[in-house]
């Protein structure tokens, strides 16, 4: 799957990526205005000082903007302050609550940003998920798909809330800062500015290098945890052939690897740490040497020097994460990719004129032909119909395709345009609203799947408005209610991992009791009575028709007790109906059927 | 669920609880530590050269010592390059080496724990011990070190050298040190409790996900998609605003941090300004100390909640090794015999196949039921015994005790006459031979695989094995034959396949004693009959238990177990049992029609 999956256009993925951004994008608009006026408060605070020391203290002019020497003036001059200096040390107070609040502002807008885009991600993706066909369920395996819902939804978040605000941020510090700068002095900016795109390369250029050494421990670490895995599910054979030793040392060995593996990288980052370390260095003793001699050569005050090694120190950091977010920033296509990869497989879709048609008709296949893709034919005209209210019995090996055919009735899989088609009460299922179809078809899956809920919320799942009265009658009828009442907490046990683990027969006659609780018109029971024992299949079935009559039920089955009392039975082989009428007429009518079920009834001569 | 783990409190953070892991790396922990101090003493000297060339460059107006500044200067960038290049390697060595000798620990232990354990716990839980809970205890261990020595002295260094500058302006600058203490008291359980919050609904959408993806087939056929997606869109909800809740508190403690940094510069300004008159260096750092001091202690506040989550880690992982195996062999067998890392094999007496369960009560170590009462069976060498009933009725536990997985509660499981506790684990388990329902193979080759059985068999003995149970054919459409490559678990092999090569691993340890369970699932007829073929050539002189299915098995058995709710109900030849008329007969029956209809419908 991974290999053959087209990447995705980039105009499709930018798009995506605007539509997930959908109602976060204020929010960062926001972020980035608070990220803006902190980094403003960030610059005055060296001002103050500078004027403190220059003007305040050393009585110089200082060019300062007219409204600032206007406010000064107005209480008194800078002499005055120089005397009074709590007035100076208040101006920082005061810069430092608009720093503070401006701060506050920004990480709370840029957490709702990013917490209403990872919501409007994991929303989408889920439903998206939800809606797709059968068939893509079917193509995918579910480690892959949860990984990109999970690892890789963080790792886009991270690209579009943290990554990219933080570019933001430190570009609008980087031209503030280095505006300030060369407001007080150009030349000395310069050489500031000389090693930077050094250190941004050097940063980059590095980080894109020791990708290949991640990912080469990333996969070390995929073989060790894989092994740990194979000798934790095979415990019992390694025990039995006493391999300890052996799967010790093999342990071993790749653990081994891998840590050396890592301490290799630990050299090589450890090195690039230090000659970065030596870089950022040299440029601030660079900044404190000429802002010196341009002090003593009298083209800088004191206090702008000062000011000056403020503003370098702010550079120094982000200077030296911007080479590694550009770095990473790269990484981060792969992961939206293969989020993209589930968002643009394109959902189930029904007919633009679909309707509700009423479900408690007739139920007609005709001429049915299906083949999977990539696969030869395994349903081959198909024709059969059953009258509303009866029950039909499918009798048929497995790959005969019988379990192909409910999966068509519930439309999981579509049916191709010269398939023929299936018809209920006279509608062609392809005009019927899917929603609606399914709602008013209950199936009881080979291998069912229940959800970490309680008993009677999974009963209860697909019929909201059921209480717990219509719960335990579903209970009762598919014989589940005794073994539920035995729990302790009864209907309240929690299935699942965090509660009780049922036996694959109490699962069944869960689903059974699920579907039974929605009270559709139609019910399919695939093969799903064979968990349980004779007894209990025939006291479901009693249970059934007692209660629910009126619905059309199809049994697939390759019990005869469970198939005999079908007003019609069906017989397929290889995709093909073989025989086809009621138990009575097939059992002497020479066929399979005939054979199964002397096989089934004859047996007492047989075995004894 | 492993999610749900509320962190308990433990002493130091369960620091302690791993002490004996960082034993191996003790040297480099001390120069960790020796280089930490360094380093902060060279953070804490850089400043001094801007205080120098503003007091002596400026101040003076010369530039007369400039080449010694310059090298001084140089030297000590280099030096800290040096020092933070050693010690951020000695880091992540440490931490990967602890990592490692934590992993190979609980590795280790988990070889000998028991049956029970890993009955109890799924495989994912115990994967997620060994590899995920170990991964995150060394890098804690090994950056907090670097990171708590590096702040602490130089919070000490800055402080000192503040006070030496001039003591009273360090200590009103220090007023602010108690305020912002209290203020991390206020918000730290606050923070903590948020942080926790977030973390388990993070994972409860994890879980929700799974669900939406693993029942999406059911979800499908129910048409609940949209209540499913509401519940989800729910859960997001709750982690958004939960997320943005833990936000404002994050915001407003590191905004009062941030502000009384701006506090301390303040009070430099005001009490401190008439130094700039005179020394106008001395001002400037120690505006950059009295800064500086506060970073030690915002720090505080994350260490502290990186120190409780992995407190977690630190819980479980000790848990899984203190977890003790029910299974042990005693002293004295481990002195004469060995252990399972160790076998003394010069020692072991040969085995020849007698089982004996002698007034055996047994009841699983976690249940409540007794499932065998004073059970006797004498099960001689040569013969086959079949264990028969439904699926979950407790097949397993008598072979389970031949196994000696488990232990009798009651009463003695005799091999060749002698109780099995006298004899180690491992010389029990190299007499047995075991063919599992789902063959389990190992990654690696085919050859590795059946070696697994016998390791000195030579490649002739590898062959015979092969030929007599027809795997053969199996072998020769592999593209590189015995050197093919299995896949994980033998994935890249059929079941039918991957059946054949275990019983050819069975065959090739040539056990005595040889442990048999039955697929269930349904391989072609042409495999099944091989698989057929195959096992009678492997049963043969051998000691047998199976868990049987087939009707050939279980008929040909010359004793036949039937097991109902965990207990033997009846047992007997198979014409005896169908005579009885009871639970056996019922059983037989239904296989039967299966079987029947199976081979019609085929």
């Amino acid at each position: 799957m991974a290999q053959t999956e087209k990447s995705p256009q980039k105009k499709e993925k930018l798009s995506l990526l605007w539509q997930f951004l959908k109602g976060a994008k204020r929010y960062f608009l926001a972020a980035v205005l608070a990220a803006g006026v902190t980094a403003l408060a960030d610059m005055l605070q060296p001002q103050i000082i500078r004027a403190a020391v220059d003007c305040a203290l050393g009585g110089k002019e200082g060019n300062f903007p007219a409204f600032v020497m206007d406010a000064v003036n107005s209480i008194g001059g800078f002499p005055y302050l120089g005397r009074h200096l709590w007035i100076m040390a208040l101006a920082i107070l005061a810069v430092a609550v608009v720093q503070v609040v401006s701060q506050y502002i920004f990480r709370v807008y840029n957490t709702k940003a990013s917490e209403t885009l990872v919501k409007s991600m994991r929303d989408q993706l889920f439903s998206h998920i939800q809606r797709l066909p059968f068939s893509w369920h079917m193509k995918n395996r579910t480690g892959d798909i949860i990984q990109r819902c999970t690892s890789d939804i963080d790792t886009t978040k991270n690209f579009l809330s943290e990554q990219l605000t933080s570019v933001f941020r430190i570009v609008i510090l980087l031209i503030l800062s280095i505006s300030f700068m060369a407001s007080m002095h150009g030349r000395l900016t310069l050489i500031a500015l000389i090693p930077m795109p050094l250190i941004i390369w050097y940063s980059m250029h590095f980080h894109k290098k020791i990708h290949d050494g991640f990912t080469e421990c990333d996969e070390n670490e995929g073989k060790l945890s894989a092994m740990a895995q194979e000798n934790l599910t095979g415990v019992r054979v390694v025990r039995a052939f006493g391999q300890e030793r052996s799967e010790m040392d093999k342990f071993t060995r790749q653990n081994d690897h891998y840590t050396s593996l890592w301490v290799k990288m630990a050299k090589i980052m450890s090195r690039f740490w230090s000659v970065s370390d030596i870089f950022s260095g040299i440029q601030v003793m660079l900044v404190v040497i000429f802002g010196a001699y341009f002090c003593i050569h009298g083209s800088l005050t004191e206090g702008e020097y000062i000011a000056f090694i403020s503003y370098n120190s702010m550079l120094v950091w982000p200077i030296r994460q911007l080479g590694r977010m550009i770095s990473e920033m790269s990484k981060a296509g792969v992961s939206i990719d293969r989020v993209a990869y589930i968002m643009l497989s394109p959902v189930e879709a029904d007919e633009p004129d679909a309707v509700d048609a009423p479900m408690d008709g007739d139920i007609c296949f005709e001429h049915v032909s299906f083949a999977y893709e990539n696969a030869p034919e395994l349903l081959r005209d198909v024709s059969f119909s059953m009258a509303s209210g009866t029950t039909l019995g499918i009798l048929g090996g497995t790959g005969s395709g019988k379990s192909t055919l409910m999966l068509l009735l519930d439309k999981l899989y579509p049916l191709a345009e010269d398939g023929g088609r299936i018809t209920v009460g006279g509608v062609d299922i392809r005009k019927i609203r899917t929603e609606h179809l399914r709602k008013n078809i209950g199936m009881v899956l080979q291998e069912p799947f229940l959800f970490s809920r309680t008993i009677a919320e999974n009963i209860g799942i697909a019929s909201p408005q059921t209480d717990m009265q219509a719960i335990r009658a579903a209970a009762e009828a598919a014989a589940l209610d005794e073994t539920v009442t035995s729990f302790a907490q009864g209907y309240e046990t929690m299935v699942g991992e965090r509660g009780v683990t049922l036996s694959g027969g109490q699962k069944q006659r869960t689903a059974i009791a699920r579907m039974l609780a929605q009270q559709t018109p139609i019910m399919v029971f695939d093969d799903s009575l064979s968990a349980v024992d004779t007894q209990t299949d025939a006291k479901i079935r009693q249970a059934i028709s007692e209660k629910f009559g009126k619905a059309s039920i199809i049994v697939i089955s390759h019990r005869i007790t469970t198939l005999s009392a079908a007003d019609k039975i069906i017989v397929l082989d290889r995709g093909r109906i073989v025989e086809e009428g009621t138990h009575e007429e097939l059992k002497q009518g020479g066929g399979i059927y005939q054979k199964i079920y002397e096989a089934q009834s004859g047996l007492q001569e047989v075995a004894v | 669920m492993e999610t749900n783990t509320k962190p308990k409190h433990l002493k130091f953070f369960g620091i302690p609880k791993i002490l004996p892991f960082l034993k191996n790396v003790r040297g480099q922990i001390l120069m960790m530590v020796a280089l930490a101090i360094v380093s902060s003493l060279v953070d804490i000297t850089i400043p001094q050269f801007q205080r120098y060339a503003l007091d002596t460059f400026v101040g003076q107006g010369t530039l007369a010592t400039i080449i010694p500044f310059v090298v001084c200067y140089v030297a000590v960038i280099l030096l800290a390059a040096v020092v933070n290049y050693i010690s951020c390697a000695q880091a992540t060595i440490v931490e990967m080496k602890v990592n490692r000798d934590l992993r190979q620990t609980g590795f280790q232990h988990l070889q000998t724990l028991s049956f029970s354990y890993f009955n109890q716990n799924s495989v994912g839980y115990i994967h997620a011990r060994l590899m995920s809970d170990t991964g995150r205890i060394g890098g804690l261990v090994s950056w907090w070190l670097i990171d708590c020595t590096w702040r602490v002295s130089y919070l000490v260094g800055a402080v000192i050298v503040m006070l030496r500058m001039n003591a009273r302006l360090a200590l009103m600058v220090l007023t602010t040190v108690p305020v912002l203490v209290v203020l991390f008291a206020i918000f730290q359980k606050k923070l903590e409790d948020v942080n926790h919050e977030v973390r388990e609904i993070n994972s409860k959408i994890t879980g929700n996900f799974n669900e939406g993806i693993m029942g999406a087939k059911t979800v499908k056929s129910l048409a609940i998609e949209e209540e499913m997606e509401s519940r989800f869109t729910d859960e997001t909800e709750n982690m958004r605003r939960k997320s943005i809740r833990a936000s404002r508190l994050r915001g407003l403690f590191a905004g009062t941090m941030n502000f009384a940094s701006s506090v301390a510069l303040a009070i430099v300004l005001w009490k401190g300004g008439y130094i700039a008159l005179e020394e106008l260096g001395t001002f400037s750092v120690f505006m950059s100390y009295a800064q500086g001091m506060m970073e030690p202690l915002r720090w505080l506040v994350d260490i502290v909640s990186d120190l409780i989550t992995t407190q977690v880690n630190i819980q479980r992982f000790t848990d899984l090794l203190a977890v003790r195996s029910d299974v042990v062999d005693t002293p004295e067998v481990t002195e004469k015999y060995g252990d399972c890392f160790h076998p003394k094999k010069e020692n072991w007496e040969p085995i020849k196949g007698d089982i004996e369960f002698k007034d055996v009560t047994f009841r699983y170590p976690d249940g409540e039921e007794t499932v065998l009462e004073n059970f006797s069976l004498k099960i001689p060498f040569g013969s086959h015994i079949a264990i028969v009933g439904e699926t979950g009725a407790g097949k397993s536990t008598l072979v389970n005790l031949v196994c000696r997985f488990y232990e009798p509660t009651q009463g003695q499981l005799l091999i060749d006459g002698r109780d099995a506790r006298e004899r180690s684990q491992l010389w029990l388990h190299s007499a047995i031979g075991y063919v599992l329902q789902t063959p389990h193979l190992f990654s690696g080759s085919v050859r590795e695989n059946l070696l697994m059985g016998n390791p000195n068999a030579t490649q002739e003995q590898i062959w015979d094995a092969i030929r007599t149970v027809s795997a053969d054919e199996v072998i020769a459409h592999l593209e590189k034959g015995l050197d093919t490559d299995v896949g994980e678990g033998g994935d890249l092999l059929s079941t039918g396949e991957k059946q054949l090569i275990s019983f050819a691993r069975a065959i090739l340890a040539d056990p005595r004693i040889l442990i048999l369970d039955e697929a269930t699932a349904s391989v072609d007829t042409m495999t099944e009959a091989k698989i057929q073929a195959a096992m009678e050539q492997v049963t043969k002189g051998r000691t047998c238990l199976m868990i049987a299915h087939r009707l050939s098995t279980v008929r040909n058995a010359d004793l036949i177990l039937v097991v109902k709710n965990g207990r033997i109900v009846e047992q007997g030849s198979h014409t005896q049992l169908l005579a009885q008329k009871g639970y056996y007969r019922e059983l037989y029956t239904r296989q039967y029609e299966d079987e029947a209809t199976a081979k019609i419908l085929a």
